[in-house]
């Protein structure tokens, strides 16, 4: 084990596969000379070359596109959309070629495309520059949509996502790149699909995914310190398919839920949380589940309205009081 | 240019030149967030082009590098420092930030953050003017990386098409980011790539403020006229990062060096001292003057401006509520 950034995961995953396997590229703007936005890509120019690591023009839905059609021809693409606010421009490509071409060929063609963005709101990057759309990207069939919490998670899941033949969209965050976690030193394939109960507890489920996570854990510590409630906070990693399993698992032992996501409510992550839990296990529950989102604006510029905006671990805990009755 | 115009432009660019130094120094002081794009090094671009324009008439749409072309339209540079540092003051209210000044009053349609987004929306608001009979027209300013996207080729097509009032200026300044033109893009030269359209294009030295503005005129009175849509490509430099996070890397120090023999200040204030229009000394007066406005007037509204207020988070989300009742009713008298 080492202690590596989630940047440095990521990188660490791409330079493995390149080696591995001659026909994994990556592409994307300013991933190769530039070495990357966020460096997920540093030092493969150099190591792999042009033909292997592509400096695209301002062309998302086309490069995308292209990266699809090689696909079908068994390359493996790593596409970074800089950012996920840029990937709505290759919404097309990703939703109409790459998601559903295995089905509309009857199981001839496939696209093992690796879509990568960054999302969230980081700091003061204004209404055009602050989406979260994994809720957009859910809701595709064909398409796997995973999110990593920590390095280990950006490093596993990318290899994973690598050898797949299903297209995957892996949804990172602009704050996340410089944590520092645990990664394993061998070879590691984290898996695409299920859940991880990052801490246990016996009283409510705290429901996150990517940031959120880390907002639930300290929350989780809040709780138990200050208020003798013992939270378990569980880690959906994997947003199509989600984890039913996971869910019911935990949903039954604490009988309450609190889903958390710094998306805007709306047709969310969170909104499909709790209506597995409806179905799955509403026998089981003590109290309604409840979410906690951003608020429904454009994201603000001005600092204080962006906090205004986002949530964090004080509002789960206050969310978690409320379901107590102890609001 | 006339010689008071010449002189007029000068301190107009010195202002624009002090105002985005300033703001690289509020944002290493964190009073400016996000990101920031500077405009140093392309100031005869937008001011060579507005001088040929009826600025605060003509409709102007551009990206995220936009302080300068607000300004230039006619927005209070105050107004513009306060939205930089997120005041209830600003020109968006503090909500846009950098890359979003607005300022409609000055008929200031914009910045936006998506590269080649604008194009369309330029083509639009020229569709406006086209239903409207008025003789305004609509000017895009945007970069040469820009072109590379779809909307490029599909509004060109369409202002052709219609015969738009839209003047589309490439500022060529030879990269998108870290990747320089000749690695994106297959022809350098931006004005090649309308022909395809048979729109009418030129090129022409964006360092040059005399050139942009004669190359200017030609594109305006042929767009103001009724003819159709004209693409002007200015080839310039822009001296910072792309963006504050850029190091620089993928360019040489001498390539800088080189492009800063050329700056557009320089180039016409040594003209005007060879007119004998000014001295030396008559310009650094010029400079301190314009330093002193930057900071007591441009910097302090912005300090002593007020905050928005938390609870006015949605504000400006939807129309007032008040005024739309008869239609999300349906109970319209
Ligand atoms: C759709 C989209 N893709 C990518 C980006 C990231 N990005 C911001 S500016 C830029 C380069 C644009 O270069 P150019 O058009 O030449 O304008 P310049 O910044 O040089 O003025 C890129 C890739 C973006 N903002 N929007
Ligand atoms: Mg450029």
């Amino acid at each position: 084990m080492a202690e590596i950034m989630y940047w440095e995961a990521l990188q660490r995953a791409h330079d493995e596969e390149m080696a591995r396997d001659p026909l994994v590229i990556c592409m994307g703007e300013d991933i190769g000379v530039a070495g990357g936005t966020y460096k997920a890509t540093k030092g493969l120019y150099e190591k792999y070359g042009p033909l292997r690591v592509i400096d695209t023009p301002i062309s998302e839905n086309s490069y995308t596109g292209l990266g699809i059609g090689a696909s079908f021809l068994g390359v493996r693409p790593i596409i970074e959309l800089m950012s996920v606010n840029f990937a709505w421009l290759a919404m097309d490509q990703m939703f109409n070629s790459a998601a559903k071409v295995r089905y509309m060929s009857g199981g001839q063609l496939t696209a093992p495309c690796v879509f990568r963005s960054a999302g969230g709101a980081a700091h003061q990057l204004g209404a055009q520059h602050s989406a979260r759309m994994e809720k957009v990207f859910m809701g595709i069939a064909g398409l796997r949509v995973v999110t990593p919490s920590n390095p280990r998670q950006a490093y596993g899941l990318l290899k994973s996502a690598v050898r797949s033949d299903d297209p995957v969209y892996i949804n990172e965050h602009e704050l996340m790149y410089n944590m520092k976690g645990d990664v394993p030193d061998g070879e590691y394939f984290h898996p695409l699909e299920g859940s991880e109960v990052t801490r246990s507890g016996t009283d409510v489920t705290l429901f996150g995914y990517n940031i959120s996570v880390h907002w639930n854990l300290k929350a989780a510590e809040i709780l138990d310190k200050q208020y003798g409630i013992s939270a378990e906070v569980v880690d959906l990693y994997s947003l199509s398919p989600l984890d039913r399993e996971g869910i019911r698992k935990s949903v039954s032992k604490t009988h309450r839920a609190v889903v958390v996501g710094e998306e805007e409510a709306p047709v969310g992550v969170c909104a499909e949380v709790i209506s597995i839990i409806n179905e799955e296990c509403f026998f089981e529950l003590d109290a309604a589940p409840v979410r906690v989102n951003s608020a429904l604006v454009p994201q603000p510029y001005n600092h204080t309205l962006e906090k205004a905006a986002i949530p964090n671990a004080e509002d789960v805990v206050a969310a978690v009081l409320k379901l107590f009755g102890r609001g | 240019m006339k010689l008071e115009d010449k002189k007029r432009v000068l301190r107009e660019m010195v202002v624009h030149r002090r105002f985005e130094e300033r703001c690289y120094q509020a944002y290493i002081e964190r009073k400016i967030g996000g990101f920031l794009h500077l405009y140093p090094g392309q100031e005869a671009c937008c001011n060579g082009v507005m001088e040929a324009a009826r600025p605060g008439y003509d409709y102007v749409i551009t990206g995220y590098r936009d302080h300068v072309h607000a300004i230039k339209c006619g927005s209070d540079p105050r107004e513009v420092m306060a939205e930089l540092y997120g005041k209830e003051t600003g020109s968006s209210k503090g909500r846009g930030g950098s890359m979003h000044i607005f300022d409609v009053k000055h008929r200031f349609m914009g910045g936006y953050a998506l590269v080649g987004g604008p194009f369309p929306l330029a083509a639009g608001i020229a569709k406006g003017i086209q239903m409207k009979g008025g003789d305004e027209i609509a000017i895009c300013f945007l970069g040469d990386a820009a072109n590379n996207q779809g909307t490029f080729h599909e509004t060109m097509n369409m202002a052709a098409l219609y015969k738009l009032p839209v003047l589309f200026v490439c500022e060529n300044n030879l990269y998108g980011i870290g990747t320089a033109i000749e690695r994106s893009t297959a022809v350098v030269h931006q004005h090649k790539r309308v022909c395809g359209y048979d729109m009418e294009a030129a090129e022409t030295d964006g360092q040059d403020i005399e050139k942009v503005y004669e190359a200017a005129k030609t594109a305006i009175n042929h767009v103001r006229s009724g003819k159709g849509p004209y693409f002007l490509e200015l080839l310039t430099y822009r001296y910072r990062g792309h963006s504050m996070s850029d190091s620089r890397g993928y360019r040489s120090r001498e390539e800088e060096e080189m492009w800063k023999q050329r700056d557009p200040i320089f180039i016409l204030r040594d003209r005007l001292i060879a007119e004998k229009a000014m001295t030396m000394a008559d310009y650094e007066a010029m400079e301190k003057e314009v330093d002193n406005y930057i900071e007591n007037e441009v910097i302090k509204f912005a300090e002593e401006s007020p905050e928005p207020k938390a609870e006015e988070l949605e504000k400006y989300v939807f129309a007032d509520r008040e005024s739309q009742m008869p239609w999300i009713t349906g109970k319209a008298a």
